[in-house]
């Protein structure tokens, strides 16, 4: 499950940290690991386009470097891309297979990410959190 | 001529025979398995490719071949409801049923089987006095006394049952080495106090409580005491009289029985007080339109067809324990725990959790390797096929209290050997590496 890949991202977080004037910031919590995340997303002029992401939190190597690779992955999609991506997209980019009770962690950022646009776009109502734990 | 020192080393080795580990093994089917290929469909696969190693047995312990045959001689031959058939097959089913709970009692030292309900688990048979004896008797003011090392099993049970009648929930605490503070426990149970409900051997720690201690400080207040013995039954000898429990559960899975049992011990006088929790059939004696008279105990708490296959292998299970011997289970686990614990205190990048190595503890080892989250390194060590467990471990609360989110705990049991110890700590080094 760890390919060197993952520990590289684990390692050496890329987007790691707090984006100076985000469009929209969430946080979100995998109470079984006790992962944590937030991430922060920016949005270019159309109001659509993902110009800059950035995550910081701490967890587990499976919840960071999931996080680090989907980061990377949204920079230039637009917020219909991000609503499109499922599970699938990020263990995808994980490129392992992921245990059936860890999929929780790899999908957090991801979940993290979706339900902060959809609250952006007043679709959703304001949440405290996003917690992966259902 | 005998020497008084031969003659103590004669007797206390006689006392504490070692297992015959490679005999044991023989006797649990599933310890052969290889794992690692297909998990979809459960059950081993021909891609499966490493030999298992089995360090989950405080979650659940495996099954001798008796125990499987005992379920199955059930319902090849005999099965059927019990009490309420007239035909052979209900009754052999039922006296082998009703002896299954004489079998739990003599077993845990217990009066007879009218002390003995059979329950789905031990969450069950804490929910049970929760919801029966709890929400008839507790109000605004009274108190449960639990521990911070209580299992989620009664620290949320309590906490919602006190939610509903308005009574506080209160936690002994913990020292730095994982037992009970009982200063802290004089200081809390009291005349307010109602029901003190701890845990016998935490699965997290592995500190053995003293119950009776604890009993004796509940009684002074006409407090009853509720012990969890779901790590300490299967792993040594219990007797409730001496602990001085008014009630004590235990679970079935975790002592070479089948899933889907549990014991709720509780004194016949109690029993006789309390009003069922379940309704429905067997637990009545008399219904008509308008009410219902309840049948004798331990029927009155056992509504509905109850798990009749799990109960008769329970008591073979039970047997087959007893015949191999607590004490010497209980050596055998703690040694292995001990030799564990050796090893693992050589890295100073492991954090052991718990009363210190040496000291009374039980055969669980709750550990965190720095840098590497115990999710991560029970994925990394099931590569190696060695199964442990990682997470809160039901005790969010507890670890809360140790400053971590998780922990990563490998548990022993009487089939478990010093080299599969060794292969513990080797995955744990392969982590090391790969994290490095």
């Amino acid at each position: 499950m760890y390919r060197q890949q993952i520990l590289d991202h684990y390692k050496n977080p890329r987007n790691y940290g707090e984006l100076d004037d985000p469009s929209f910031t969430h946080v979100g919590e995998n109470p079984m690991c006790g992962d944590a995340l937030r991430v922060d997303i920016k949005l270019a002029d159309d109001d659509e386009t993902i110009e800059g992401v950035s995550f910081k939190g701490d967890g587990c190597a499976i919840s960071q470097a999931a996080a680090s690779m989907f980061s990377g992955e949204l920079r230039g999609k637009t917020l219909e891309d991000l609503d499109a991506m499922d599970r699938d997209d990020v263990i995808d980019l994980l490129g392992v297979d992921i245990s059936p009770v860890r999929v929780k962690c790899a999908v957090l950022a991801e979940k993290i990410a979706q339900d902060g646009a959809s609250i952006y776009r007043g679709e959703k109502e304001e949440m405290e959190k996003t917690t992966t734990e259902e | 001529m005998f020497t008084l020192e031969a003659l103590f080393s004669v007797m206390s080795t006689q006392r504490t025979e070692a297992l015959d580990v490679e005999r044991l093994r023989e006797d649990f089917p599933i310890l052969d398995r290889e794992v690692g290929g297909d998990i979809e469909t459960p059950g081993a696969s021909p891609e499966d490719d490493t030999p298992l190693v089995y360090l989950d047995n405080g979650a659940t312990s495996q099954t001798p071949e008796r125990v499987i045959d005992a379920i199955s001689t059930y319902y090849r031959e005999y099965n059927s409801n019990v009490h309420r058939g007239v035909h052979h097959l209900s009754q052999e089913a039922s006296i082998a049923y009703e002896a299954a709970h004489e079998r739990l009692a003599d077993f845990i030292g217990a009066n007879g089987a009218e002390e003995i309900v059979f329950t789905k688990n031990t969450t069950e048979a804490m929910n049970l006095i929760a919801y029966s004896w709890g929400l008839e008797e507790l109000g605004p003011g009274d108190e449960v006394v639990l521990t911070e090392m209580e299992h989620h099993a009664s620290l949320v049970t309590w906490q919602q049952i006190a939610k509903k009648t308005g009574a506080d929930v209160r936690y002994i605490a913990i020292d730095d080495e994982g037992r009970l503070d009982m200063d802290h426990a004089r200081e809390l149970i009291g005349e307010d106090t109602e029901m003190v409900s701890v845990v016998h051997i935490s699965n997290v720690l592995g500190t053995i409580n003293p119950i009776a201690e604890l009993a004796d400080l509940a009684h002074a207040y006409d407090s009853y005491v509720f012990a969890d013995g779901a790590q300490a039954v299967p792993n040594r000898p219990v007797d409730v009289g001496e602990l001085g429990a008014d009630f004590y559960a235990f679970s079935g899975h975790k002592m070479c029985g089948p899933t889907g049992i549990g014991v709720l011990y509780g004194r016949e006088e109690l029993f006789e007080a309390i009003d069922p929790f379940l309704f429905g059939g067997e637990m009545i004696r008399k219904v008509d339109f308008e009410d219902a008279t309840w049948n004798e105990l331990p029927w009155k708490f056992e509504a509905g067809t109850p798990p009749i296959a799990e109960g008769i292998a329970l008591a073979e299970a039970t047997d087959y324990i007893d015949e191999i011997g607590m004490e010497a289970i209980q050596r055998h686990e703690t040694d292995l725990a001990d030799y564990a614990m050796t090893e693992l205190e050589e890295f100073d990048d492991i954090e052991i959790y718990g009363p210190p190595r040496g000291e009374d503890r039980s055969g669980v080892v709750s550990f965190n390797l720095e840098g590497v989250h115990a999710h991560d390194l029970a994925s990394i060590m099931n590569d190696d096929a060695v199964a442990i467990r990682a997470g809160d471990h039901c005790t969010q609360p507890l670890h809360e209290k140790l400053g971590t989110a998780a922990s990563a705990r490998a548990s022993f049991y009487l089939y478990n050997t010093k080299e599969e110890v060794d292969t513990l700590v080797e995955a744990i080094d392969s982590a090391r590496q790969l994290f490095a």
